[in-house]
């Protein structure tokens, strides 16, 4: 398969579960290298998202969220918690946010990575309709600013810069054996 | 890099974080030893510089498992690698976290742990200097190990059973230091060895750690 994103624009993966949407979006992130073909994505300029958030529990929302500022190397956290409506819980340990909540912690630290393109796997699991939207506007704004998304969700966001791009004809048709991974020979 | 190290610190002392534990355990083998062997002061102190290396190194162990696999199951571990910080930068921060937090306490304690086994006098500088140069190789070994067990349900009994025969040559010499020590005799040698030993796995086993983590998060 193959895919270009322009600057701007976002791209929706579909498809069935199993189908390797994540595995797809592990590989753009440089977590795994492509059995074959190529990724002229900078992995510098990627921000990836996944089902985990990497929340710590015994962290505040604040020092979660400035861990990752800081590593980053991007300024001010106050953006990303009013974009996420966090700002009343930044002095709550992560562990005593409810699902959606830490959820939208794991999606405000996008905001602060500084970063143009986002590889995002399932990102509206356990959000309530109104963080969807919130997260809906994150994305346009970040679209607005230039940047890029690559997203694999079921749901409609609502992004008119969005195309949308189902994965299911691409089935791998039978485990090639070359899949096998050459460090445990 | 910074921000990482002052984060594992914060998570060791916070609630649950394990800080204390290789203490616990190194004072439980120090004070438990007498009862096991008898009381006799000669004895004791003939296996104190052991007793009290073997009791550091085991403590070190204990909390091995932790070093990665926290952060692997809450996913930190996938977006630690695809943030700007090098791999092997991040392994090193690990490994000085995890030093930080067992292997400098049990240097600090061990002068105390000496009086309980009644370390000849003579013994207690050349013992804390070679805890102090031989366990950060300890943690680095062990950061090694963990790096290369992370991701398996249960991966304490292969990290221990992957990681003792390292070990091996840094008690030796460590143990050395603190025996011909605790004797009078000279031991500039041992040290030199142990301290070889130290350095080269600080210089080295980063770049394979980083290696092996990365095989590992695919």
């Amino acid at each position: 398969m193959s895919f270009t994103l322009a600057p701007g624009r976002a791209l929706i993966l579909r498809g069935p579960n199993g189908i390797g949407k994540t595995t797809l979006l592990r590989t753009v992130a440089g977590l795994q290298p492509p059995l074959k073909g190529r990724i002229g994505l900078d992995r510098e300029a990627m921000a990836y998202a996944a089902h985990a958030d990497g929340l710590k529990a015994v962290l505040s929302v604040e020092e979660n969220l400035g861990f990752w500022a800081r590593v980053f190397g991007t300024g001010s956290i106050e953006p990303a918690l009013q974009g996420f409506a966090l700002g009343e819980l930044r002095h709550r340990p992560a562990g005593a946010l409810s699902a959606g909540q830490k959820r939208r912690l794991g999606l405000a630290r996008l905001l602060v990575t500084g970063r143009p393109v986002w590889v995002l796997d399932e990102p509206t699991v356990s959000l309530d309709v109104e963080a969807v939207a919130m997260f809906g506007a994150a994305v346009r704004s970040h679209l607005a600013g230039g940047g890029m998304a690559l997203i694999a969700t079921h749901i409609d966001l609502g992004l008119a810069e969005a195309e949308v791009l189902d994965v299911g004809p691409f089935r791998a048709r039978a485990p090639a054996p070359e899949d096998f991974d050459e460090v445990f020979l | 890099m910074i921000a990482l190290l002052i984060r594992d610190l914060r998570l060791a002392v916070r609630a649950g974080g394990g800080f204390g534990l290789g203490l616990a355990f190194f004072l439980i083998v120090v004070v438990l030893v007498p009862f096991g062997v008898g009381p006799e002061t000669g004895l004791l102190a003939r296996i104190a510089p052991g007793i009290l290396w073997l009791g550091a190194l085991l403590a070190t162990l204990l909390s091995l498992d932790r070093v990665f696999a926290l952060d692997w199951e809450d996913g930190s571990l996938d977006l630690i690698a695809t943030s700007p910080l090098p791999m092997e930068g991040v392994v090193s921060v690990k490994a000085l976290a995890h030093w930080l937090v067992t292997g400098l306490p049990l240097v600090l304690a061990s002068p105390l742990f000496g009086l309980l086994l009644s370390l000849p006098e003579a013994g207690y500088l050349p013992m804390i200097l070679s805890l102090l140069i031989g366990t950060p190789a300890l943690s680095v070994i062990g950061t090694f190990g963990a790096a290369l067990t992370v991701g398996l349900k249960r991966g304490g009994l292969l990290l221990s059973l992957l990681v003792l025969p390292l070990y091996v040559p840094t008690l030796i010499f460590g143990a050395e230091v603190a025996r011909r020590g605790a004797e009078g005799m000279e031991y500039t040698v041992p040290l030199a060895m142990l301290a070889g030993i130290s350095f080269g796995a600080m210089a080295l086993l980063p770049f394979a750690s980083a290696a092996v983590l990365r095989v590992n998060l695919r």
